[in-house]
């Protein structure tokens, strides 16, 4: 379970807040979507969650272990999903899986059907011992999520992890995802796809100017939203039609 | 210990898939120890093949311009051209056509015999052996003779200084001798074929050298190779720091932080296979110097029995120089920052530990800085095995030096990591 309490954060020389106040319970088992325009706070409030900021207000914990208190174990329990690729190009898929699964313990023969499994299921087989650096959009996505999923974490952030990819990859990705879901792994994920979340999602909360502004199950939420037939008219009826380009 | 191995080994696998980058690696300082040997070994070489080509005036036409003629033909380095006008020669000198003219004074024979025997008369004179007491006016001789010499104003002082010291040489020889032939003129009554006077030097130099199992010279092999070696081992500070801002760029580095292995793991593998690459390098410069100088005409190094000395100064040198790249490679977030940040630095901690210019031979400032460089404890370690020949307690203070700056740059790159990724 994910306690968020209050959690806020406001970049350096920043004059508003990127997050702000957000308060949230993710269930264990759960699918939740963050989802919110350009520069709504989706990948600051998954960064702080995965540990690559620190917030400035605010506090949340992870199946109760805090990064403060219990860096490592939590570490070892959590999952990231980052929005780049981050595999070595001139690295094999086969290498970098062996490298990314080592660093969490992972090693002989158990890590290596690990990967040969993953790989499999992700049809990846024919290409483990290919060099990155030749591989398309969608087979790095599918690498990079396995690197992420080796050592069967607890809780999986994704930061839009079907972003440039084609439908064939998306699938791929999505069905996996929820084998993990069923499997007992709790998953947090952004993206723009609201088709795709609206799906795959057991529930969503949709963020803008870094505020929670709803949350809950996508047909809850559709069902709320007055004329709304899907979940991108509840997105649009929530954060409206102007355009968001932010630097 | 099964994380570092396999972050070494995820770094071999970076550094070995990069062809181009492992050549440069290793080729580069090959052709920069080779290039920097060659030039200096055979500067004085050129100079004795092709010889300079100088202009002498000489308005004098007697015995001291001839012996001035004799003395600097007889170094081989000078071509002599003579010129009868003394502002021709300058204006020719002046324009770069001709590094030096040499001006040798009317009368300066027939004025340095007269000084020279007015002196000796005198001497004689006074303890009472010449038929004339009477004691000469040498008033006339006070006025010193000059032979004036021309420079090119873009001769390097060096050049200058050798030449100066050269013509003193032979100027003084010459007087020497006339001083000897006059005493010899007054003394014998009757000319003699035997001379009176043994006029060679009495006191002449040798360079004694630090005694080694097997007696040799130092060559410019033997000096190049530790400089050069050392700047090839801190240049490791550039592929390495560049290494590090690219997994920030590709993404990797969050990877990384998000996973459950320490800072000091991830530059534990780092420095494990950098380390590899600076020993190889030196491996790599030492068997040129062996195998490739002398088919090259260079002179042969002589590494006798010094190999594992030479071995343990390269591990802690490319220590120091890992930790410094460490630490760039924290600090610096994009390759245009690191790379001439890294490259300059090399080139001014070269300046600074002596590999260009002699530390003596630096400004008072410039020597204290010279200290702090680690590329100068390394130099002092290398000549100290090199040239000086000495044992490991004395080699202790400077890998001591060189070992703690790896440290300190290393820890402060991790603690850096950790405040500014601090969660």
């Amino acid at each position: 379970m994910i306690t968020i309490n209050q959690l806020s954060k406001k970049y350096k020389g920043a004059e508003n807040y990127s997050v702000s106040g957000i308060d949230l319970v993710i269930e264990n088992q759960e699918i939740f979507g963050l989802l919110g325009p350009n520069g709504a706070g989706k990948t600051t409030l998954i960064s702080m969650l995965s540990s690559l900021l620190k917030p400035t207000e605010g506090s949340f914990s992870i199946n109760g272990l805090t990064y403060k208190k219990d860096k490592n174990k939590l570490k070892q329990i959590i999952g990231i999903v980052p929005q780049e690729y981050a595999l070595y190009p001139s690295l094999t898929a086969y290498e970098n899986l062996f490298y990314l699964g080592s660093m969490y313990g992972l090693k002989g023969n158990n890590l290596k059907g690990l990967i040969e499994q993953h790989i499999q299921v992700l049809g990846l087989t024919e290409f483990l011992n290919k060099k990155i650096v030749h591989f398309s959009g969608g087979m790095k996505r599918r690498v990079n999520l396995i690197g992420s999923i080796l050592h069967n974490p607890k809780v999986l952030f994704l930061d839009e992890p079907t972003v440039g990819v084609d439908v064939q990859s998306k699938n791929a990705i999505i069905h996996h995802l929820k084998e993990l879901n069923k499997n007992g792994t709790t998953i947090v994920y952004t993206s723009h796809h609201l088709n795709e979340a609206e799906h795959f999602c057991t529930r969503v909360g949709i963020i803008d100017h870094g505020k929670l502004i709803c949350k809950g199950k996508p047909t809850e939420l559709i069902d709320q939203e007055k004329g709304a037939r899907n979940l991108e008219e509840v997105f649009i009826a929530k954060t409206g039609k102007a355009l968001r380009d932010y630097v | 210990m099964y994380k570092l191995w396999v972050s070494t080994y995820k770094e071999f696998l970076l550094l070995i898939r990069d062809i181009g980058g492992l050549a440069i690696l290793f080729v580069m300082p090959l052709i920069l120890l080779i290039t920097i040997t060659l030039i200096q070994n055979n500067t004085f070489k050129t100079i004795k093949d092709s010889k300079i080509p100088i202009l002498i005036v000489d308005m004098d036409k007697g015995s001291v311009s001839k012996q001035v003629n004799q003395g600097l033909e007889n170094t081989k380095a000078f071509e002599i051209i003579n010129k009868t006008s003394e502002q021709e020669a300058k204006d020719l000198v002046f324009k770069g056509s001709y590094q030096l003219a040499i001006v040798i004074p009317e009368n300066l024979s027939v004025d340095l015999k007269k000084k020279v025997n007015y002196n000796v008369e005198g001497i004689l004179s006074k303890f009472g052996l010449e038929e004339n007491e009477e004691i000469p006016n040498t008033s006339k001789f006070k006025k010193e003779k000059e032979i004036k010499l021309y420079f090119d104003p873009a001769t390097q002082q060096s050049f200058k200084s050798s030449v100066k010291n050269g013509i003193d040489r032979v100027i003084s020889g010459i007087e020497i001798q006339t001083i000897y032939k006059a005493f010899e003129k007054q003394l014998s009554e009757e000319p003699s074929k035997e001379p009176i006077f043994d006029t060679n030097s009495f006191i002449t130099f040798k360079e004694i050298t630090p005694k080694s199992k097997k007696d040799f010279i130092p060559n410019a092999s033997q000096h190049n190779i530790p400089a050069w070696a050392l700047f090839a081992i801190f240049f490791i500070i550039l592929p390495l720091s560049i290494n590090m801002v690219k997994e920030k760029s590709q993404g990797t580095f969050v990877r990384l932080r998000t996973n459950p292995v320490s800072y000091a793991t991830v530059l534990g593998g780092k420095t494990i296979v950098y380390l590899g690459v600076c020993l190889t390098q030196f491996l790599l410069m030492l068997l040129v110097g062996l195998y490739v100088f002398p088919v090259i005409s260079l002179p042969e190094i002589n590494i006798t029995g010094k190999l594992p000395l030479l071995l343990v100064v390269a591990f802690f040198a490319g220590l120091a120089a890992i930790g410094l790249g460490l630490l760039l490679g924290t600090v610096f977030k994009t390759h245009e920052q690191s790379a001439p940040f890294g490259a300059t630095l090399v080139v001014i901690l070269a300046a600074l530990g002596g590999v260009w210019v002699p530390v003596f031979a630096m400004p008072k400032f410039m020597q204290l800085l010279s200290n702090v460089s680690p590329m100068n404890w390394g130099l002092n370690a290398f000549y100290d095995v090199f040239l000086r020949s000495v044992g490991f307690i004395e080699i202790i203070p400077e890998i001591t030096l060189l070992f703690l700056f790896f440290i300190i740059t290393t820890t402060i790159a991790i603690i850096y990591n950790e405040k500014k990724n601090a969660i």
